[in-house]
């Protein structure tokens, strides 16, 4: 099916986390706005495989993008986790060393910290650093402590800025790859996706690791956009509580090293590697890469169950070739922005990022802002964070969250059918998992992803056999 | 000419060598009771297997069903067919009948689970 | 006030349906059993499959038609059985949290529990096998599921790592609906099947069971296009040079099962890191006195009839317990069930051999292929009693009856072994 040609103000294409919170950003202003995804639900690429962490954003150089946004992403999650009902923990951090001739690099984070103006960092000695997280490996002899790091579910953000922007007038275009984009004679956008061409004012780049040949569509090419893998293994909950707080190893070129942390649904995660491949699709775990994530985690934390390992999983980081993010309207260009290279601290830094794109789309195009902007948006409830108390007064009001369909995340009937009914619902079973947790337990699905395909089957009035994991 | 069968009498699995004349069984060795003679025997004249699958209901989900006894070995795939192209009505008792004579064999395929 | 009742009984499958039988028989009527599921039999009404109830019924059964006598048992002694209930957790103080679609959330308080929850396949995840994670790869149970209750066929050409008994029958069951099965590969060098589930599943068909092999990679980005599978060496480790590409849209996993036993961990309940089951004693009763196991909950079966033997013990021991209100007639001895060479675990772990009644079944896992060897039960050097076997294979579990004659005067930690050759 073809739509017809069809103009907005603002056209964003990904439908990553960078690109939802720039669309919420813009939808609080009397401006027309469409996102485009290749994929089918948002949240599809790099923002769905990375360490979830919320940085504190004393690892990135002093004055760059990376550390100012880092700094203003950070300072805004608790307010935002609030408005817009996703989960956040300021769970804090250690960066370990565990070479004493390394201490000195400490110190050098601290100092970058400062710089960069990250509160509450300090440095604690062999046994303060014992004390915090008593599971840190024998040989650790220091640590860089970050209280403001967190630790946040880069699903549930993505979805909360994305639903919300959706309730602000924000057009969702899902399943629509853009093929092209040329300049019209009155100096707009023409942008041919797969299901028909549309125009726009201004187009916002926020396609991830194909951030380049997009940009490349219509602009002289200025950066180049490297996939660097990082491959992790999660943890089943029974060892989530092994550390309290995320544990890195002093950074690298290459990244901030392999991490232990625990995740907001109280899982254990590992990694990432760190792998510099040309192939923006091949986010394949391999046995190498899972025996680095293995070896290098013992070498902080100790006790690592790794036999509870429940699924491992590969993600590709939107390395940019000029070392910063790279936001800017492009100079020939106008009117043409690249949100890219955004690759950590990309998901603490969104909403700022989404602030900083607003200020250069407001050279652009005049921003008014609406009366009737909605600034909350509310998550689906889920049953097993709820008191007892509460889910039976819930069950009451609705019997279907008494059925439960996901044994290991405990996971009702009720919670499913509402991530699938609600607008920009879940189509894929991957897709109910990222809104409820359905599937992403220890079973990994075995027991209720026959129940979930069917309540899809039905939904969408297709036979089971039709049901896809996803895109 | 001599055949090495594995028993499938019962969980045992025991090993049987099988001195095989004329397509018959003259002599059955590793055996441990009458089953793995009788087994054996059957296995290289004329070997049968039960065959379990299940027939569509009228509601559209499947019913399992079994042969009643066991049917000649090649004739399983006949018999599947036969099943896979019959459509029975609910309510289904355990023991009733789903497809008569199937493929000729002159074994019935029962009904293994109450539905509907 | 919190609801009461005599017994719980957690999971509506073969353990939970002969254990409630069994209690209702040695006169304790107040028995509730507890099924997350829409109906009773738990995972035999996926297994359409003959073979099952040999032992039980001296017949064939198919697993809904063994289902079917168990349910019919439980529906004439009128025992209350709660389906579509989810037990949500249990407090050492024998309290369960349940919720159901027609119940709402309830605390129910019980003089005794009967932990009957089964096992679950152990996911791709768990197995660490590297490569995409794209549509089409199902554990074995999750595609029986599928075809025999949902008539839904995951795909069309099949390949099957491990050779566990589900994904034998599993290879059998895709043949028949028109897939094609390229192969079955097993990590390991024997097969984790019963014999007869290899000649009727795989032989008959002429699908090939590769042994030492496993799946290196997996390719596809959406859908499913191929794994790579290659040799094993003795640790496990692939050998290059070996990898072999195969073409397939579903991959089936049958690469082992777990007891399932949040619910035990939720009450604090000891387990044991060999089964993944609770630690019990020769009356199947957990490290908190009056909470029973049985069945697959407790360690994996390969025979649903030794399933119901075990659960109707563990329902007849829960019934005493609420009759005796928990106390027994002479003073504990405890004695210790150690693992000796070859045995992986024990169940049970522990015997009071001052109270010894009734026979014990003595069941057990051998860790390794031993053909020509003799298990042996020995205390204080001396030996209880020895078995020979011709051979002995860890798919398939072992069971010696101990009398309890036999256990009088001994004092210390028994051990079960198996020594090699000596037939």
């Amino acid at each position: 099916m073809t739509e017809k040609i069809t103009g907005y103000d603002i056209a964003v294409i990904g439908a990553g986390v960078t690109g939802c919170a720039v669309a919420r950003e813009l939808s609080r202003y009397e401006l027309s706005v469409i996102v485009l995804d290749r994929e089918s639900d948002v949240c599809e690429g790099t923002s769905k495989a990375n360490s979830a962490i919320v940085h504190a954003g004393f690892d990135a150089k002093p004055g760059s993008l990376k550390a100012k946004l880092n700094v203003r992403g950070n300072s805004m999650m608790t307010e935002l986790s609030k408005e817009l009902d996703f989960p956040f923990m300021r769970s804090g951090a250690l960066v370990v060393c565990t070479d004493e001739a390394d201490l000195p690099k400490l110190e050098e984070l601290l100092e970058r910290g400062k710089a960069n103006g990250v509160p509450g960092l300090r440095i604690l000695s062999r046994e303060e650093a014992h004390e915090t997280e008593p599971a840190l490996a024998d040989g650790v002899c220091g640590a860089l402590y970050a209280g403001t790091s967190g630790i946040v579910c880069p699903f549930g953000m993505t979805l909360a800025f994305a639903e919300n922007a959706l309730a602000n007038g924000v057009v969702f275009s899902l399943s629509n790859a853009v093929n092209g984009i040329s300049r019209t004679d009155d100096g707009r956008f023409l942008i041919s996706a797969d299901k028909g061409d549309i125009t726009a004012k201004c187009v916002i780049n926020a396609a991830g690791v194909y951030a380049d040949k997009i940009h490349n569509m219509v602009c002289e090419p200025s950066f180049t956009i490297n996939a660097r893998r990082g491959e992790y293994m999660l943890l089943d909950r029974s060892a989530g509580s092994l550390v309290k707080s995320t544990v890195f190893q002093l950074p690298t070129k290459m990244g901030k090293g392999i991490l232990v942390t625990p995740t907001v649904h109280g899982n254990l995660l590992l990694g990432p590697t760190a792998d510099d491949i040309g192939d923006k699709e091949n986010t394949a775990t391999t046995r190498g890469g899972l025996d680095t994530v293995r070896k290098i985690s013992a070498l902080s934390v100790k006790g690592i169950p790794y036999n509870q390992v429940i699924t491992s999983f590969a993600g590709l980081r939107a390395t940019g070739s000029t070392g910063d993010f790279i936001i800017r309207e492009d100079e020939k260009v106008r009117g043409f922005i690249d949100v890219a290279g955004i690759e950590s601290p990309g998901l603490t830094s969104a909403p700022a990022v989404a602030e900083y794109v607003r200020d250069i789309a407001a050279g652009i195009l005049p921003l008014k802002e609406k009366a009737d902007f909605i600034p909350t948006r509310k998550g689906i409830t889920l049953l097993a964070m709820l008191p007892d108390a509460e889910r039976a007064g819930l069950i009451k009001q609705n019997p279907a969250y008494g059925q439960i369909i996901c044994r290991c995340s405990s996971v009702s009937e009720g919670e499913i059918a509402d991530s699938i009914n609600r607008p920009l619902g879940a189509t894929t079973l991957d897709g109910v998992k990222r809104r409820t947790g359905a599937g992403m337990g220890r079973c990994q699905g075995g027991f209720c992803s026959p129940k979930v395909m069917a309540m899809l089957a039905e939904k969408q009035g297709i036979p089971i056999a039709e049901v896809k994991k996803n895109g | 000419m001599t055949r090495e069968l594995i028993c499938i009498g019962c969980p045992m699995g025991c090993e049987l060598t099988v001195e095989v004349e004329d397509g018959k069984a003259v002599s059955v060795t590793g055996n441990t009771c009458g089953i793995g003679k009788k087994y054996a025997e059957t296995e290289v004249s004329a070997p049968t297997r039960m065959v379990t699958t299940t027939v569509m209901a009228d509601n559209g989900k499947p019913v399992p069903v079994k042969t009643r006894t066991a049917v000649p070995k090649e004739k399983i795939s006949d018999v599947v067919k036969a099943v896979k192209s019959t459509t029975i009505k609910l309510p289904a008792r355990i023991g009733d009948t789903a497809v008569e004579n199937a493929a000729g064999t002159g074994i019935d395929v029962i009904v293994t689970k109450n539905a509907g | 006030m919190a609801e009461h009742i005599s017994l719980a009984v957690i999971g509506g499958g073969p353990a939970g349906m002969a254990a409630a039988a069994a209690a209702y028989d040695s006169g304790i009527t107040d028995v509730t059993v507890f099924e997350r599921d829409s109906e009773l039999g738990g995972i035999l009404n996926q297994c359409i499959h003959n073979g099952f109830g040999l032992h039980t019924f001296k017949e064939e059964l198919t697993g809904p038609e063994y289902a079917a006598r168990y349910i019919e048992q439980v529906k004439q002694r009128g025992i209350h059985c709660e389906t579509d209930s989810m037990v949500l957790s249990i407090s050492p103080e024998k309290q369960i949290t349940v919720v159901s679609k027609a119940r709402g959330m309830r605390v129910i308080g019980a003089d005794a529990i009967i932990l009957a929850m089964g096992c679950r396949e152990r996911p791709r995840g768990a197995l660490n096998i590297p490569g995409m994670r794209p549509q089409g790869i199902y554990t074995a149970g999750t595609a029986q599921k599928l075809i025999n209750c949902e008539g839904v066929m995951p795909g069309k050409e099949v390949v099957i790592l491990g050779s566990g008994d589900i994904g034998l029958i599993m290879a059998r069951r895709m043949t028949l609906e028109g897939a094609h099965v390229r192969l079955v590969a097993e990590l390991m060098p024997y097969s984790g099947g019963l014999k007869r589930n290899i000649v009727q599943c795989l032989d008959d068909y002429g699908i090939p069971l590769k042994l030492s092999h496993t799946v290196v990679d997996i390719r596809g980005r959406r859908k499913l296009e191929g794994v790579v599978i290659a040799e094993v060496d003795g640790t496990g480790t692939p050998i290059p040079g070996t990898e072999e590409y195969y073409e397939c849209d579903t991959l089936l996993l049958s690469c082992g099962l777990i007891p399932e036993n949040e619910l035990s961990l939720s009450a604090g309940i000891t387990i044991n890191g060999a089964t993944s089951g609770p630690v019990v004693d020769e009356y199947l009763n957990t490290s908190i006195p009056g909470i029973f196991a049985c069945g697959n909950v407790l360690h994996v079966h390969d025979l649903v009839d030794f399933v119901s033997e075990e659960a109707g013990r563990a329902g007849r021991n829960a019934a005493k317990y609420i009759a005796d209100k928990g106390s027994r007639k002479n003073e504990p001895h405890i004695v210790k069930l150690i693992p000796g060479n070859g045995v992986r675990y024990t169940v049970p772990c522990t015997i009071d051999t001052a109270n010894t009644e009734e026979d014990i079944h003595l069941r057990f896992r051998v860790r390794n292929v031993y053909k020509g060897c003799t298990i042996k039960v020995s205390a204080n050097g001396n030996t209880i009693i020895s078995k020979k076997k011709r051979i002995t294979v860890p798919s398939e579990m072992e069971d010696i009856i101990l009398k309890p004659d036999m256990l009088g005067g001994i004092d210390g930690d028994i051990t079960v072994g198996i020594e090699e050759g000596g037939v």
